[in-house]
């Protein structure tokens, strides 16, 4: 009798431990801010890279049935490439505060892309003038902690120096291709 | 004994003091609670957009009344859509993105209530507005350094009509006024209507009662339940009606989930078939006490003489439901659409539309120009998507707010059907001109068009110089 009710003891324990077990696992801190925004970049890169090749470039240069457009609704033409990381950029930010991310640029062609806090500044001019890096820092925002990672955006193609240079918007016209041309910005919150 | 000596000297009058205030604030409360008359409570007049609804106070107040978070949530459930449609320029995500954490320090526009409080008549502007009206000045003040054209023009003057909206501006934008530069005032004659398409549309949503209404003409031989009908004038009526050319017979809404009859149907049982039809009714003027759901309380209908429009004696008796415009059983369009209107509105532009060139009567059916309805501007055909815009329902959006205040919003789908934008922005920002109902030319000028067309130059000559010089740098490189 009294190893019956140990055998059931310890499978009910086993029971529960397990699934509490996976559940902490789970929710266990086990990556820091900054690998959490090196694959959050990956995946934003990636996904970019993607539309711009697969649906974008395909359409508008090699079969030619379309066009893409700033003004994509009004044109009745695809969104740039940039606009789709934007809105997916607010598409995410309706639905959560926990990481925002947007496409910054010391030459923004819409002025409210250019950097607005001290790392933006800092970050924006280090990605510029250090080829292949990325910039990684802490900023207290609104009385709240953030780290924020910079990454840079260079040209990857023709289109890209073409639109920024003769947009009649643009501060500047003579980014050449692989230049980089602005940084994405991710910001994870940090507590406090 | 110092204590002693704060204590009351009469404890029995403290006591019947702190009892009656109990015994008020329950009353107060009760009274709130149970539908009583709560204009008492109103602590200023609310604004023109809310005041239908101003004694449902749970409609906006669904937590507590100093909860901002919760009030958010009640303007959005009324408005969100709307700032979709309008391709808001300054939506929450901009404002709860942390590195713009300094600008709404100092104008929180993560709320609404932060620019359109309500009940304060007295700092309450056009459109609502509750801030100064040069608050754009908080985060544009640099404006004249992307725009020299712009330095020495006040922080007033940019909402003018035909400038700029805070939340609207897809008929503003610069490169909209490039491509519409020196349109003629008038470009076309006739005035596109798309058809409403519900019968192609309902049957793809799901809801639309096919099986027991199957979309087939029905005629005076197979109406059923004709038993409740005697009056033939019912009949000849229903007879004239969409309904019996679509199928929908008297038991589609005069039966109801029991099969019970319905003497009275209201517009829930449109609502069956009607769903945005009767969606955008419930978020406009005519039907927003009607809606339940989002008031938390049911009001009785509006009435004309309730509105804060001029309406004529003869409608003030009158309730607004579907069949107030539509007449019951011959649901006719046509009489909705501009003798519905006058039937009770009774300001100058309503006064003044039969006399204004917009309206033909009797237009021969083969003239380019019929003329125009009251609901041709005001409540326009819209295009709503689903299923991220595989299925489009094209519907009269009988939401007015939709497309009415700041009147901007009318520019392209009215009145750039027919007109050149500047003669369109000029028009509208002529109030004498609109409360005569257009009956002449406008006498301002809003100069928009040309500031882009300046800049546009500008940036072109600009352009020429820098290629200029691009090219003699090249050629002096060759040469050396």
């Amino acid at each position: 009798m009294k190893l019956k009710v140990i055998v059931l003891g310890a499978l009910l324990t086993l029971a529960i431990a397990i699934p509490l077990g996976v559940q902490s696992a789970a929710d266990k801190a086990m990556f820091t801010p900054k690998q959490m925004a090196d694959w959050l970049h990956l995946v934003m890169s990636t996904d970019r890279a993607v539309y711009t090749k697969v649906i974008v470039n395909r359409l508008t240069k090699k079969d030619k049935v379309i066009k893409a457009s700033e003004h994509f609704e009004d044109d009745q033409a695809l969104a740039l490439p940039a606009q789709m990381f934007r809105f997916g950029a607010e598409g995410v930010a309706r639905k959560t505060e926990d990481f925002s991310y947007s496409l910054m640029s010391l030459w923004p062609i819409n002025k409210q892309n250019a950097p607005v806090t001290d790392v933006e500044q800092t970050g924006l001019k280090f990605i510029a003038d250090n080829p292949g890096e990325n910039y990684y820092s802490e900023e207290e925002l609104g009385g709240k902690q953030y780290f924020t990672a910079i990454y840079p955006d260079p040209a990857v193609a023709p289109v890209c120096v073409s639109c920024h240079n003769e947009h009649k918007d643009s501060p500047r016209n003579d980014f050449k291709i692989g230049e980089v041309m602005g940084g994405v910005v991710i910001r994870i919150p940090t507590g406090g | 004994m110092t204590t002693h000596k704060r204590l009351p000297k009469r404890p029995i009058l403290w006591l019947c003091w702190i009892y009656g205030s109990a015994v008020l604030g329950a009353a107060m409360s009760d009274h709130i609670r149970h539908g009583h008359d709560r204009s008492l409570f109103l602590p200023g007049e609310t604004s023109y957009g809310h005041h239908q609804i101003e004694l449902a106070c749970e409609a906006c107040h669904t937590e507590s009344y100093t909860d901002k978070d919760a009030m958010q949530v009640a303007c959005e459930s009324c408005h969100l859509d709307q700032l979709k449609l309008a391709k808001d320029d300054h939506p929450k995500t901009k404002f709860t993105d942390p590195r713009n954490a300094a600008r709404v320090a100092r104008l929180d526009a993560r709320y609404c209530v932060t620019c359109h409080v309500e009940h304060r008549p007295d700092i309450t502007l056009a459109m609502g507005l509750t801030q100064p009206v040069d608050y754009c000045f908080i985060c544009h003040e640099q404006i004249a350094e992307d725009r020299p054209s712009h330095a020495g023009m006040a922080f007033d003057t940019c909402a003018s009509a035909g400038c700029h909206n805070f939340h609207d501006n897809r008929a503003l934008y610069e490169d909209f006024l490039l491509k519409h530069l020196d349109e003629p005032v008038v470009i076309k004659t006739a005035f596109d209507k798309p058809g409403a398409n519900l019968l192609e549309v309902a049957p793809v949503m799901g809801k639309y009662p096919t099986d027991a209404y199957p979309l087939e003409q029905r005629d005076a031989t197979n109406i059923d339940v004709a038993d409740k009908f005697h009056e033939d004038e019912i009949i000849d009526e229903w007879l004239m009606s969409a309904h019996s050319e679509s199928g929908v017979t008297c038991s589609a809404c005069h039966h109801d989930s029991q099969q019970a009859w319905l003497a009275k149907p209201d517009h829930s049982v449109c609502q069956t078939c009607h769903e945005v039809e009767v969606g955008s009714f419930l978020l406009g003027k005519h039907g927003m006490r009607l809606d339940i759901e989002r008031l938390n309380k049911n009001l009785s209908p509006m009435s004309p003489k309730h509105a804060r429009l001029n309406m004529l004696e003869t409608a003030h008796s009158q309730e607004l439901s579907c069949n107030s415009c539509h007449g019951t059983h011959r649901y006719d369009v046509e009489f909705a659409a501009t003798d519905g209107c006058l039937a009770c509105h009774d300001d100058n532009h309503s006064r003044s539309f039969k006399s204004s060139p917009h309206f033909v009567a009797d237009a021969a059916p083969d003239a380019d120009w019929q003329g125009l309805t009251c609901a041709d501007c005001h409540m326009p055909m819209t295009e709503k998507e689903f299923f991220w815009g595989e299925v489009i329902w094209t519907y009269a959006n009988h939401n007015q707010s939709e497309n009415f205040l700041p009147n901007e919003k009318m520019l392209r789908p009215v009145c750039m059907q027919c007109h050149g934008l500047q003669f369109a922005i000029d028009s509208l920002a002529d109030r004498d001109l609109i409360a005569n109902n257009f009956n002449g030319r406008p006498t301002t000028k809003i100069q928009s068009l040309e500031l882009a067309r300046a800049r546009l130059e500008l940036a072109a000559q600009a352009k020429a110089a820098a290629d200029k010089a691009a090219a003699e740098a090249a050629a002096l490189e060759t040469a050396q």
